[in-house]
C-alpha cells in the first residue's frame, strides 16, 4: 500500500490503542493492520464510538414500553404518540471540543444532533440544552460561556429550529471540562421511520451532503482522552459548523425521504466515513465495499487514512433503491449539495476501502463493532455523606436576606441573557417559552402538544450518585407534570470522568442504579442516549452529570399549566412532604457556605403518586399556576411564581417543628406549588387528604410583596431586578 | 388574496409566514423557488420571509437579493405590486434595491430574539390599516443583524416622506434608545418604498397571530392586507 507509514508501538499508542487492545486486533485479523486500518480501529474502538467501559452497564437501562417504536442503537429515539405521529429525540455531548472552541464546538454539537434526528426522517421542531460551565471566577469562564452561548445560537437559529429549553450551571469542577449537551427533538409519521441497517446486496452506497476535509481527524479519539495542560494543542482536531449547509441537507433528504427513494440512512457523526459505513453494514448483514476516489473532497491529495477519518460536518451517507438514484441526485443538485456513489453493499461481510486502485483496508465488518473492547472496568461506591441536622445549621441571615442573596447566585438567577440569544419562537408553535419548568411545543396545528425539558443535580450525584441519579430522572418527570405533560420517556446523556480509576467508574454505576429504578418506577423509558467519559483535567474529574432529556405529551395543549402566579387572592397549596433537607442545597453552599452532607431522598413511589393528583388538577383545570420546587426550595420557588405573574404573595409562618431556614429553603423532593381560586381551597384539600396526598396551604397571592408573617417583606420587582440582573452583569464584566 | 412567499435556500420562516397568510386569508399561498423567473399568475401579493437564506454568508440578504425569482418581484413592484419583507426578507428587500439603506449588526452584537413593543406610525397604508395609527403591538423579534442604517439624506427623505411605518418603543408608544433593541436609526422597524407598496419590517408579526400563543397583536398586519386586496378586486 502507498506511502502508508510503518506501524510502530508508538504509532499504535498514539491512535489511542492499549496493547493489550492492539494484541486484539492482530488476533482478529490475523496480520499486521495497514495505516489506515490501524486508524480505522482507532475510530472505531475508542471510548466516544465503542462505549466499551460503559456498554456492560447500559444494558441494565429500562428502555421499553408499548409506546416506544425505538429504544437505544439507533440514531434516535422513537416513541408513538398517536394520530400515526412519532417523535424521535436524543441527547449528545460536544464537551472536549467546545472547552478547545466554545463557539465551533457548539455549533457542531447541536449540528451533530439535529442530523441524528432528521437521518430517522423527522423534521426538528425543537432543541434543548444543558450546559455546566466552570467557577465564574475562573479566568476562562466567561469567555467559553460567552462562545457556547453564541455557538448554539449560531446554528439552531440558522438551521431554523426552535430552542426551548435547557439549564446552565456554573461549578468549579467543571473549570477544566465544561459540558455541552445538545438534545434534539423532530416529529415523523409512525409508518416513514428511516435507518441505518442497509438491506440487499450490489446496492448504491451514496455519500451527500458537504465535501470532506481534512478537519476533525481524530476528534472522537481525543473525546476519549483526558485533557492535560496542553489540550489547546489539540484545535485542528475541533471541526467547524455549517448550519446553511445543515439546512440544505435537511430538505434534501425530507425530500428524497418523501419521494421513496430510501433504504438506508445514516449520518457522518463521530469518526466520520468509517462509522457509519460500517454501521450500516454490520446493521444489516452485508459487506461494504468504497471507491475513496469517489468521495467529494474540499482539497487535493487525501489519503485514504484521511478521508476515513475525517469528521467534516453535515454529511450523510445512504443506501438507494437503485431504480430511484436518478430522481434522488436530482434533488440534492436542486439543493446544491454534493451526491456521489461512492460504493456497494456485498454479500462478504466486509469492509472494504479501495483507493487509487489499491486495496487500503479489508475487515470483517460485523467484528469491528462487535468485537470491540468492552471492559467490566473496576468500581468502588461513594463514600456516603451524613445526613444533615437542619436544626444544627445557623443560620447567617434572615430569611427575607437569604432569598435576596439566592435569587441572585449563579445557578438560581435568570438564564434570559442566555435564551434570548436562542429563536426560540421559530416555527409559531412554542407555547411555553423558556423561564418554566417544562418547554410546551405545539403538535403542528394541535390539539397536542409536548412538554421538554432537560435536567440533572450534578451536586446531589456528587454527594450520592445513586440518589442523584434517581433525582434527575423524577425530576425531568415532575417539570413535564408541572406544564400538564404525560412523561412518556427520556433520553440520557452521561457525563463522567476518567473510567479508569475505579471511584469515578462507581459514580456511574451508582447514577446508572438510581436512573434505572426511576425509569422503571415512573414508566419513563430510556429511548436513545450518549455516554461522554474523560471529563477530567491532570486528574480532576467533573462532578457526575448524567443530563436526562425528558419528553412528554399533552393531549390537549389548552390544558396545560404555567408558573405565573395569576390573579391576587388566590390560595397558595403546597403538595408534596416538607422534612426541611438541608443537605446539598443550594441554600446550605451559597447562603451558609457549606457544600456539604446528604442529598434529599427520592421517594418514587410518592414522586408518582403527587404528580399524578397535580396533573389531574391541571387537567381538571382546578390549578391556575404550577411550579415544581426545586434548587432552591420552597421560597425560591414562590418568588419564581411572584415574578413571573408580578402578584406577590402572603405566607403563613412555618409550622414549628421544623426550624424555618429548613422550610423556606430546604429541598425535599416531589413537591409543588400548586394555586387555585380561593373560594375551591377547601375542597382541593380535602379530596388531597382523602387520597393520601400531603397537602397545606401555605398563604395567599397578594399585593406586590413576598411577605412571610414575621419576617421582612421583599418586593416582587426589586427582587425580579436582582433576579435578572446578575448574568447580564456578570457578562459584561461587572460580576 | 393571492400570496407567494418566496423560498431561497436557507429561508426557514416560509412556514410560520404562510401559516399566518392562510389563517388571515383563508387561502394557502404559493410556495416559489428562487431558481423560478416568474411569479404565479395573478399574484396580488409577494411575501420575502425570514431565515438565513444563503446562511448570511457574504452579508445577509446580498446573495438573494441577486437571485432569478428578484427580477420578477422587481418587475411585480415597478407595476405597484405589494411586497412584504420580513426579516431576512427586509435585508434581501434592501440588498435588492427596493428598500434604500442597510441592516447592520445589533448594536450589541447579539442575536436577540423576545418580545418588542412597535408603535404603528399611521393606519393610512395598505401595510397598516389594520391598525389605529400611534396603537402600541407586540410581537417577537429574532435577528442578529436588523440595526437599520441608511446615509443622513436617506433618512431625512423617508422620515420627511412618512415612509416609517414601525418604531421600537416603549409600552406606552414612547421612543427611548432603551427600547431601541438592535440601535437602529430613529428606532426605525419597518420602513416603505417611496411608493408605498413594498414594505419591509425586522419583527414577526406572522408569529403573533393565534389565540394560543398570548398575543395577536401580528393579525393587524395580514388582516389589513387583506381587506385592502379585497377592497381593490
Amino acid at each position: 500500500m502507498r506511502n502508508e507509514p510503518k506501524i510502530t508501538p508508538d504509532l499504535v499508542a498514539s491512535h489511542g490503542l492499549k496493547p493489550d487492545e492492539y494484541e486484539r486486533i492482530l488476533k482478529l485479523i490475523g496480520r499486521e493492520p495497514s495505516f489506515t486500518e490501524l486508524g480505522i480501529f482507532s475510530a472505531m474502538w475508542n471510548e466516544h464510538c465503542s462505549y466499551k467501559s460503559s456498554r456492560i452497564h447500559l444494558r441494565g437501562l429500562p428502555t421499553k414500553a408499548p409506546w416506544v417504536i425505538q429504544g437505544p442503537g439507533e440514531n434516535a429515539g422513537v416513541i408513538d404518540i398517536g394520530d400515526g405521529l412519532a417523535v424521535v429525540f436524543k441527547m449528545e455531548s460536544h464537551n472536549h471540543p467546545s472547552f478547545i472552541e466554545p463557539y465551533q464546538g457548539a455549533t457542531t454539537g447541536v449540528g451533530g444532533i439535529l442530523r441524528d434526528v432528521f437521518t430517522m426522517g423527522a423534521r426538528p421542531i425543537a432543541c434543548l440544552n444543558a450546559l455546566s460551565f466552570g467557577d465564574p471566577k475562573h479566568p476562562r469562564t466567561r469567555h467559553l460561556v460567552s462562545g457556547v452561548v453564541a455557538g448554539v445560537g449560531g446554528y439552531g437559529n440558522s438551521f431554523g429550529v426552535p430552542t426551548v429549553g435547557g439549564q446552565t450551571r456554573f461549578h468549579t469542577r467543571y473549570d477544566g471540562n465544561i459540558l455541552v449537551n445538545a438534545m434534539a427533538v423532530g416529529l415523523a409519521e409512525t409508518d416513514k421511520i428511516f435507518y441505518a441497517a442497509a438491506s440487499g446486496v450490489n446496492m448504491p452506497i451514496v455519500y451527500l451532503g458537504s465535501k470532506t476535509g481534512r478537519d476533525g481527524i481524530h476528534g472522537a479519539t481525543m473525546a476519549s482522552a483526558e485533557f492535560d495542560d496542553d489540550s489547546a494543542e489539540k484545535r485542528p482536531t475541533v471541526q467547524v459548523g455549517d448550519p446553511f449547509a445543515e439546512k440544505l441537507l435537511l430538505e434534501a433528504c425530507l425530500e428524497i425521504m418523501a419521494a421513496d427513494c430510501v433504504i438506508a440512512i445514516q449520518d457522518m457523526g463521530a469518526a466520520g466515513l468509517t462509522c457509519s459505513a460500517v454501521e450500516m453494514g454490520a446493521k444489516g448483514d452485508l459487506g461494504v465495499d468504497l471507491i475513496l476516489d469517489k468521495v467529494p473532497t474540499r482539497e487535493e491529495g487525501m489519503s485514504a487514512y484521511e478521508m476515513m477519518l475525517s469528521e467534516s460536518q453535515e454529511r450523510m451517507l445512504m443506501v438507494l433503491k437503485p431504480e430511484k438514484e436518478k430522481e434522488a441526485e436530482a434533488i440534492f443538485r436542486k439543493w446544491g449539495l454534493d451526491f456521489a456513489v461512492v460504493g456497494y453493499t456485498t454479500p462478504t461481510k466486509r469492509f472494504v476501502v479501495k483507493h487509487g486502485g489499491d486495496v487500503m483496508a479489508d475487515l470483517p465488518i460485523k467484528e469491528l463493532g462487535d468485537e470491540a473492547p468492552l471492559y467490566d472496568r473496576p468500581h468502588i461506591p461513594s463514600e456516603l455523606k451524613p445526613v444533615i441536622a437542619a436544626r444544627e445549621i445557623k443560620p447567617p441571615m434572615g430569611i427575607a436576606d437569604a432569598l435576596e442573596k439566592l435569587i441572585a447566585t449563579p445557578d438560581l438567577c435568570s438564564k434570559r441573557w442566555v435564551w434570548e440569544q436562542y429563536d426560540h419562537v421559530i416555527g409559531g408553535n412554542t407555547l411555553q417559552r423558556p423561564g418554566g419548568d417544562a418547554a410546551v411545543v405545539r403538535v403542528q396545528d394541535g390539539p397536542k402538544g409536548l412538554a421538554l425539558t432537560c435536567d440533572v443535580t450534578p451536586r446531589y450525584c456528587e454527594a450520592d450518585p445513586y440518589q442523584g441519579g434517581k433525582q434527575a430522572v423524577a425530576e425531568a418527570w415532575r417539570n413535564i407534570t408541572a406544564v400538564g405533560g404525560r412523561p412518556l420517556a427520556i433520553t440520557d446523556n452521561l457525563n463522567f470522568g476518567n473510567p479508569e480509576r475505579p471511584e469515578i467508574m462507581g459514580q456511574f454505576v451508582g447514577c446508572l442504579k438510581g436512573i434505572s429504578e426511576a425509569c422503571t418506577a415512573l414508566d419513563f423509558p430510556v429511548v436513545s442516549g450518549n455516554v461522554s467519559l474523560y471529563n477530567e483535567t491532570n486528574g480532576r474529574g467533573i462532578l457526575p452529570t448524567p443530563s436526562i432529556g425528558g419528553v412528554g405529551l399533552l393531549d390537549q395543549f389548552t390544558k396545560s399549566a404555567t408558573l405565573a402566579f395569576k390573579a391576587a387572592d388566590e390560595a397558595i397549596l403546597l403538595v408534596g412532604e416538607t422534612h426541611g433537607w438541608l443537605g446539598q442545597s443550594v441554600y446550605l453552599r451559597d447562603v451558609c457556605g457549606r457544600e456539604e452532607g446528604a442529598p434529599p431522598p427520592v421517594d418514587l413511589a410518592a414522586e408518582r403518586r403527587n404528580g399524578d393528583v397535580v396533573r389531574g388538577m391541571i387537567h381538571a383545570g382546578t390549578a391556575t399556576a404550577v411550579h415544581d420546587i426545586a434548587d432552591g426550595g420552597l421560597l425560591v420557588a414562590i418568588a419564581e411564581m411572584a415574578m413571573a405573574g408580578r402578584i406577590g404573595a402572603r405566607l403563613d409562618a412555618p409550622p414549628s417543628s421544623i426550624v424555618p431556614h429548613a422550610w423556606w429553603f430546604g429541598e425535599d423532593q416531589a413537591r409543588y406549588i400548586v394555586t387555585v381560586p380561593a373560594d375551591q381551597a377547601h375542597a382541593v384539600l380535602l379530596k388531597m387528604h382523602a387520597v393520601g396526598v400531603p397537602c397545606v396551604r401555605i398563604g395567599t397571592t397578594k399585593g406586590s410583596s413576598i411577605a412571610i408573617e414575621g419576617e421582612r417583606a421583599v418586593d416582587v420587582h426589586k427582587l425580579e431586578v436582582k433576579f435578572e440582573s446578575w448574568l447580564p452583569d456578570y457578562m459584561a464584566g461587572k460580576g | 388574496m393571492k400570496s407567494a412567499v418566496l423560498v431561497f435556500p436557507g429561508i426557514n420562516r416560509e412556514r410560520d409566514m404562510a401559516r399566518a397568510l392562510k389563517l388571515a386569508s383563508g387561502r394557502e399561498p404559493a410556495m416559489v423557488w428562487h431558481a423560478e423567473t416568474s411569479l404565479p399568475a395573478g399574484t396580488d401579493l409577494v411575501v420575502v420571509p425570514g431565515g438565513f437564506s444563503y446562511g448570511d454568508y457574504l452579508r445577509c440578504g446580498a446573495i438573494a437579493g441577486r437571485a432569478p425569482v428578484m427580477d420578477a418581484v422587481r418587475d411585480f413592484a415597478a407595476k405597484g405590486g405589494l411586497v412584504l419583507g420580513v426579516c431576512n426578507g427586509f435585508q434581501i428587500l434592501c440588498e435588492s434595491g427596493l428598500l434604500p439603506g442597510v441592516l447592520m449588526r445589533n448594536a450589541r452584537l447579539k442575536f436577540i430574539c423576545k418580545d418588542v413593543h412597535l408603535r404603528v406610525e399611521r393606519s393610512d397604508t395598505p401595510f397598516t390599516r389594520g391598525y389605529n395609527a400611534g396603537q402600541v403591538i407586540r410581537v417577537p423579534v429574532a435577528h442578529g443583524e436588523g440595526n437599520y442604517a441608511a446615509d443622513e439624506d436617506t433618512l431625512k427623505r423617508i422620515e420627511g416622506e412618512g415612509r416609517v411605518l414601525y418604531r421600537y418603543c416603549h409600552t406606552d408608544g414612547a421612543i427611548d434608545e432603551r427600547f431601541n433593541i438592535n440601535g437602529a436609526a430613529n428606532s426605525i422597524a419597518g420602513i416603505v418604498n417611496d411608493r408605498g407598496n413594498v414594505l419591509g419590517m425586522m419583527p414577526h408579526p406572522e408569529n403573533h397571530v393565534e389565540d394560543i400563543m398570548g398575543c395577536t397583536d401580528g393579525r393587524g398586519l395580514f388582516a389589513g392586507l387583506v381587506a385592502h386586496l379585497e377592497k381593490a378586486a
